[in-house]
């Protein structure tokens, strides 16, 4: 569904990004870096309103040929961003709007990890790619690993059998 | 359409057009009303009801009034909205019944003929009504028979369709409110007209869309159908309206691609796939661009054509509503739409023809916002169209490079072939764009010329697109434009240029932690200093990029291998060296100090290794790995000292540095946490705390500058320290991951030694980590021999074998065979040699390396222990028993408790114990073989015991008591206790009263012994005593050694009774009892008790008559306050010497309270006669305490200050008449020769009867 999804820090760090086809990954990580400035444009225009009146989703903010980029703004500043290919039509802004809440979802499950530090980056190849998916997906037990010895430890769901995403 | 069959007026698209109103019917008087009319009609709004619940509108109508034809009247099926008429009026002033018969009426009927026949029924009768005429004919009819014939004629139930307009042009309230009624119902009748007449052409387009899945339907004819629609609202101003019809023509189309897409194709459709000829962009300049819309209207329009022209209606529409930012973002949709579409309709498209079309568009649509804007506005909107800014740029670059106009050499023939096909399909240019010299199509035909021209138009929009987004913030943006000039500028092989941008690029992603387009803006970078022939940037880039695990490991290895490569190179110059950071290159993870407390002695070898984390992908060979040391001398430092340094500084000499963030440079904001520790600083001597505090180690870290955190790029002046101190290592091979580097380093210098610096050599390439944090230090020291002696307890106790402890720090010395400490022995201290005595040596670092017998050997004056063999930077430790002799006792005078001969109080030992030992210090000076010099060491022994001694008296019975006190903290047991006369007089006998031979005495107690003293003779007037008692620690065995006896001398003076002081108090004469508050009688008895002797020779004596009197003063002092002694309390009388002598003094004294009441004490005191000699010595003060001494000595409660003051006054009364003339002195009579018999009785006083007053006082 998305061709790539990034969790931004409020920093304008990347927290997570992962984009497939993974060959194009660094024209997207281009493509979600220069979307922070149409992010921070809506941020800085919103800040005006009223935070419980606040829409968490920024919509279409960068859009080019062949993508489009949607944004989405946390409560925290932790900004998401969705690129989706332009010929995919059945995405429309509803469908969109449910995949950042999705991702939101995830987002707060992996901040509920204590294992997690807040700000570091997200190890898990996985945790948040569910949410683009356009069904429910079955996913296998998390289990938690270290990386490395004393590594951070990230949270990995296995997936039964298959590929996990089917985009 | 019927176009070709009948010839109708052109229908002029412009915004001209107003809904038609056809009139019929006298002409001349239209004419006439015609000015008025149309500056009336569109005066007021109207309100427009709409259907299907659109909200109603308020409208200002104007019309078009035509004359009257039947041609006007559309035909069944005819979908012409614009030329429709809305409204038919009839036009009339006829006022005579005649003439309407004879024609108006049927002209009327053939008009409401024509009309029904086309079945038009939005028309209006009107009737002017004229009072002039109407008075030149008289035989006119009542007008309102004509208007009633009118109506009943024609106006079947619509009576509203007839109005009257009077006078139409006069000027009078009359003519006003006949037009405002007419002009009303000439309103309503339009708007009528229009939602019957739009609903049904509503209704029928819709049916029209509904028929859209049937074979054979056409997009372009329904097009055309609701593109009606939109003119007339367009007509009528309602450009909202209008638009929502284009928008829904777009939706619709938009989803007939997308379902096209799906496979559910529409065979419409296909005519819009044709290849794509012609891509000469949108045309907005017009209002209604007619080519394409015949193109339409003949279903020969492709994609693109239909886009254009709906865009340009859009556009136009858009315009008309003052929205021209939202035309800049629905172009940009557009645009990317289009390609989607043509992509997804899978049209053929010539390889940059697209990218033409685009680039046009883009122009256009911006031209055209400028066109119809002022600069502020542009200026203040630039995030709406920097879109199209940017797009057009990129257009513009990718036509540069299809077309062969970016590489260096210039385009090829196939280039060129390519060139001129693209510009075949721009077409000539239009005729509205031909004058204006910057028009989209003159644009891109001259970039498309040359190589230069290209450049030109290629720079300056790459310019100003770059220099918009900065101007309203869009940094991101920015920069990545300039990494696409970078890359062109790479490609015309302008690297110098291409720098900056790649330079600003990669800074912004640097500070923003993006690690992708970091790699890649690197090694764009890479390419481009080494280009411009950078070598040290291009190898620091390379340094970044070989340990960048983003790149392949052949990458890295190619990266590496240019560092290598450059290193390998014999360099013309040998003493240059290219510095870079150390940090890409390899990382430092931990360093571990051999000895781990990093504190080594002179000459002592250090060894320190570290872990580098090598970050390159092969193995390399480094020449020589070099620490930086610095070197400091801190003197008057305690903390270098060689004691402090080798106790305290322990650690386990592991250092971990933390791991570099540099890839990941999280953000300004966050800084490290607080690293906070605990600070304790003692002080050298009893190891107290002098201070304490809290010290944040990473305080460089929190407060430096913000900005030098964002240049973590640049090398930033990595200056290589030259030191003379180095740690070095050399041909290392750094295998990638983590290496273990082992310096070995002979200690020389003392002090404390920094490591700064950490560099690696590879040929002429350092890599240089310019500080090593956390700080590394350790510290070299050298250290004199030193020998300490310490007592191995707390405090050493005389009379006991104690230990002592020897600490021989050997420093830089070296202790050979047959070196020994030579003791010069005191005389009162013995060195007790126990054969199995040993001695133990531990390295400085307290670890044991050997133990040894110790040879003591003593002679008279010097006691030699020879130290086993130790080498330098050692210590010895062995202990000693040493026994401390009492020292010979000196006489103790009766005033002098305390029995020793050099007694005095340690400051220290009072804050210990209330009752301090009383010490003796030992010194012994020892020899050290090291040193010329011998060393004084003193040796403080505490006397366990506090001996005082009192005469007791009962009459003339005297006994001496002797009380020893335990002070130390060991209990010990007595034994054989003698009291002996030293001046061993016959006719004295000491009775000892003590039952025990042996006795305990246990730590803080007391022990009393008590001897009579009896005498034959005349006993003499003082007595030496000594008091001597064995001794020994009551825990310990047998001890190998006979100790001495503990002893006590002192002086017992005056012992004998002289006078016995008898008190008594007797109730008032009557009473039975004592009462508070009444006079009693107080009868002191001063009775002598022996005749004249020795001890009662002295200046009170005086001899008359053989008699010899001496005289005394009494006192009569309360120190309780019980008594108030009325009348004088003292006296002085005149005493008799011999026994049985006796002074009656009679006093009064008042009871103060009632109860058992001591008696008030009463003294004696010798009353000398002045003499010159003493006066000076005795003054009052002395005199006083004299007296207080004696009072103690008898063993009563302590006077309180109180009481001594109290007392302290009645004295001054009389002292100060001492100070003026010589006057009599008093002295107290020693304790032992008045014996005061009533002392300890008591008298009942009863309390007074009318005493209801009952004083409780709780102290």
């Amino acid at each position: 569904m998305a061709v790539c999804i990034a969790v931004i820090a409020k920093e304008n760090y990347p927290l997570y990004i992962r984009s497939t086809p993974t060959e194009n990954e660094l024209k997207f990580h281009y493509m979600v870096h220069t979307s922070l400035d149409v992010v921070d444009e809506k941020i800085s225009a919103m800040g005006k309103a009223l935070v419980d009146q606040r829409e968490l989703y920024l919509g279409l903010l960068y859009p080019t040929e062949d993508y489009k980029v949607y944004g989405y703004v946390t409560n925290s500043k932790v900004k998401f961003v969705m690129v989706v290919d332009s010929s995919n039509t059945a995405l429309r802004d509803n469908e969109i709007r449910s995949m950042f809440r999705k991702l939101h979802n995830s987002y707060t499950d992996v901040m509920c990890n204590p294992f997690y530090n807040p700000g570091d980056r997200i190890q898990s190849r996985w945790a948040l790619l569910p949410v683009s998916a356009s069904s429910p997906v079955q996913v296998g037990p998390t289990s938690c690993v270290r990386s490395s010895p004393g590594g951070p430890y990230s949270c990995v769901r296995s997936s039964p059998a298959g590929p996990l995403i089917t985009w | 359409m019927d176009a070709s069959e009948e010839p109708l007026p052109p229908v002029i698209y412009t915004m001209e057009n107003k809904p038609i109103v056809t009139c019929a019917g006298d002409q001349n008087l239209f004419t006439s009303v015609y000015p008025t009319l149309s500056q009336q009609l569109p005066r007021e709004p109207m309100e427009w009801r709409r259907s299907y619940g659109r909200a109603p509108k308020m409208i200002h109508l104007e019309s078009n009034f035509v004359q009257f034809k039947e041609e006007l009247l559309p035909k069944e099926g005819n979908k012409a909205l614009l030329t429709f008429p809305f409204l038919h009026i009839y036009w009339t002033e006829c006022c005579d019944t005649e003439v309407y018969k004879a024609t108006v009426k049927d002209d009327l009927t053939k008009w409401q003929n024509v009309l029904k026949a086309h079945s038009s029924v939005d028309w209006l009768i009107v009737i002017v009504e004229n009072d002039a005429k109407k008075k030149n004919k008289t035989n006119i009819l009542p007008r309102t028979s004509i208007v009633d014939k009118i109506r009943n004629d024609f106006c079947n139930k619509q009576s509203d369709r007839c109005v009257v307009l009077s006078d139409p042009l006069k000027d009078s309230s009359r003519t006003q409110e006949s037009w405002n009624a007419f002009l009303t119902k000439l309103r309503t009748l339009l708007l009528m007209s229009f939602t019957k007449n739009l609903g049904k052409f509503e209704d029928d387009m819709r049916t029209l869309r509904e028929k859209r899945t049937e074979p054979g339907w056409s997009f372009c004819e329904y097009f055309m159908v609701q593109e009606e629609l939109a003119f007339v609202f367009e007509m009528l101003q309602q450009f909202e309206d209008a638009l929502v019809q284009y928008d829904e023509l777009d939706a619709l189309f938009s989803q007939y691609v997308v379902n096209f897409g799906a496979g559910d194709g529409a065979n419409w459709l296909t005519f819009f796939c044709q290849p794509v000829k012609s891509w000469n962009g949108l045309i907005l300049r017009k209002p209604i661009d007619m080519e394409k819309r015949e193109s339409i209207q003949r279903r020969e329009a492709t994609l693109l054509d239909l886009r254009s022209y709906l865009f340009s209606r859009q556009c136009t529409l858009l315009l008309f509503l003052q929205r021209p930012w939202e035309v800049a973002q629905r172009a940009l949709e557009l645009l990317h739409n289009c390609v989607q579409e043509l992509k997804l309709l899978e049209v053929s498209v010539p390889p940059g023809a697209l990218d033409c079309w685009v680039f046009l568009s883009c122009l256009e649509v911006l031209q055209r916002i400028e066109g119809c804007c002022d600069r502020a506005q542009i200026d203040s909107n630039i995030a709406h169209t920097v879109g199209l800014w940017s797009y057009a740029t990129e257009k513009l670059k990718s036509l540069g490079y299809l077309c062969g106009l970016v590489s260096e050499k210039g385009p090829n023939s196939e280039d060129l072939n390519r060139t001129v096909d693209l510009l075949a399909g721009l077409g000539a240019e239009r005729p509205e764009t031909a004058n204006t010299a910057q028009s989209p199509y003159k644009k891109l035909k001259e970039a498309l010329s040359s190589v230069e021209a290209f450049e030109k138009h290629y720079l300056d929009l790459s310019h100003a697109t770059i220099e918009m987004y900065t101007s309203i913030g869009r940094i991101r943006s920015a920069k990545f434009v300039g990494k696409d000039l970078a890359e062109f500028y790479m490609r015309k092989k302008a690297p110098q240029k291409a720098e900056i941008y790649l330079q600003g690029a990669l800074k912004n992603y640097l500070a923003e932690g993006w690690a992708l387009p970091i790699t890649h803006t690197r090694k764009q970078l890479a390419e481009c200093q080494k280009h411009l022939g950078q070598i040290e940037n291009y190898l620091q880039t390379s340094s970044l990029l070989a340990s960048d695990h983003h790149l392949t490991e052949e990458e890295r290895k190619h990266f590496c291998q240019e560092i290598l490569d450059f290193a390998s190179q014999p360099s013309d110059n040998p003493g240059h060296k290219i510095v870079l950071p150390m940090q890409s290159f390899a990382q430092l993870r931990d360093l571990h100090f051999d000895p781990s407390n990093a504190v080594v002695h002179v000459g002592g070898v250090l060894c320190i290794e570290i872990t580098m984390y090598s970050q390159m992908p092969v193995p390399v060979h480094v020449e020589q790995i070099v620490v930086n040391v610095h070197f400091s001398i801190e003197k008057n430092n305690y903390r270098k000292t060689a004691e402090w340094l080798t106790k305290h500084k322990t650690s386990n000499g592991i250092i971990n540095f933390p791991p570099e963030t540099a890839p990941f440079p999280v953000s300004q904001n966050s800084l490290p946490a607080l690293e906070l520790y605990e600070m304790f600083e003692r002080s050298p001597s009893d190891n107290s705390l002098n201070t304490t505090g809290i010290i944040c180690r990473n305080v460089h870290m929190l407060l430096r500058r913000q900005e030098s955190s964002s240049s973590l790029e640049m090398p930033s002046g990595v200056a290589l320290e030259e030191g003379a101190h180095v740690l070095r290592c050399s041909h290392v091979t750094l295998e990638p991951g983590a290496n273990q580097i082992t310096f070995r380093t002979q200690a020389k210098e003392p002090g404390t030694y920094t490591l700064r610096q950490l560099c690696a050599s590879v040929g002429s390439v350092w890599f240089v980590l310019p500080h090593i944090y956390p700080i590394v230090q350790y510290d070299v020291y050298s250290q004199e021999p030193q020998l300490h002696v310490e007592p191995l307890a707390d405090s050493l106790l005389a009379g006991i074998p104690q230990k002592v402890k020897f600490t021989v720090t050997t420093g830089h010395y070296t202790i050979k065979n047959g070196d020994s400490l030579q003791l010069s022995n005191a005389e009162a201290m013995l060195i007790l040699c126990q054969a199995e005595s040993r001695a133990m040596v531990y390295s400085n670092t307290r670890e044991q390396s050997s133990d040894a017998a110790l040879r003591i050997q003593s002679s008279d004056k010097v006691t030699s222990i020879s130290l086993p063999v130790a080498p330098a930077y050692h210590v010895i430790e062995f202990e000693l028993e040493v026994l401390s002799l009492p020292s010979a006792p000196a006489l103790g005078g009766e005033s002098d408790m305390l029995g020793m001969a050099e007694p005095h109080r340690k400051h220290k030992d009072k804050q210990k114990t209330g009752h301090c030992m009383v010490t003796t210090d030992h010194k012994v000076s020892i020899d050290c073989p090291w040193s010329i010099y011998s060393t004084v060491i003193a040796l403080t022994f505490s006397v366990p015991f506090r001996t005082t001694h009192a005469l007791l008296s009962s009459g003339t019975r005297k006994y001496v008591q002797v009380c020893v006190q335990n002070l130390s903290e060991l209990d010990f047991q007595l034994s054989d206790s003698y009291l002996v006369d030293t001046s061993d007089s016959t006719d004295l006998q000491l009775v000892p009263l003590n039952t025990q031979s042996q006795q305990p005495i246990y730590s803080k107690q007391s022990v009393f012994f008590v001897w009579e003293l009896k005498w034959t003779e005349e006993p003499p007037p003082s007595l030496h005593c000594r008091f001597s008692v064995g001794f020994s620690p009551a825990s310990e065995e047998q001890l190998s050694i006979s100790l001495k006896p503990y002893t006590y001398e002192f002086k017992v003076e005056n012992f004998f009774t002289l006078y016995n002081v008898k008190a008594e108090i007797f109730p008032p004469s009557g009473m039975e009892y004592c009462r508070t508050g009444s006079l009693c009688s107080l009868e002191v008895l001063i009775t002598r008790l022996s005749d004249l002797l020795e001890v009662d020779k002295d200046e009170a004596l005086t001899e008359s008559d053989e008699h010899f009197s001496t005289k005394l003063m009494y006192e009569v002092v309360d120190n309780s306050s019980n008594w108030a002694v009325c009348g004088k309390s003292c006296g002085v009388i005149s005493m008799p010497v011999a026994a049985r002598a006796t002074h009656r003094v009679h006093m009064e004294v008042m009871p103060l309270f009632a109860g058992y009441l001591p008696l008030p004490d009463v003294r004696l005191f010798k009353y000398l006669p002045h003499h010159s000699a003493h006066s000076s010595q005795l003054d009052a003060d002395s005199w006083i305490e004299n007296d207080s001494l004696s009072v103690d000595k008898h063993g009563d409660d302590q006077p309180d200050s109180s009481s001594l003051k109290s007392r302290g006054s009645v004295h001054s009364a009389c002292s100060s008449e001492h100070k003026g003339l010589p006057m009599p002195r008093l002295q107290a009579l020693p304790a032992g020769q008045v014996f005061n018999s009533s002392s300890g009785t008591q008298v009942l006083v009863i309390p007074s009867q009318d005493d209801h007053v009952l004083e409780v006082s709780v102290t």
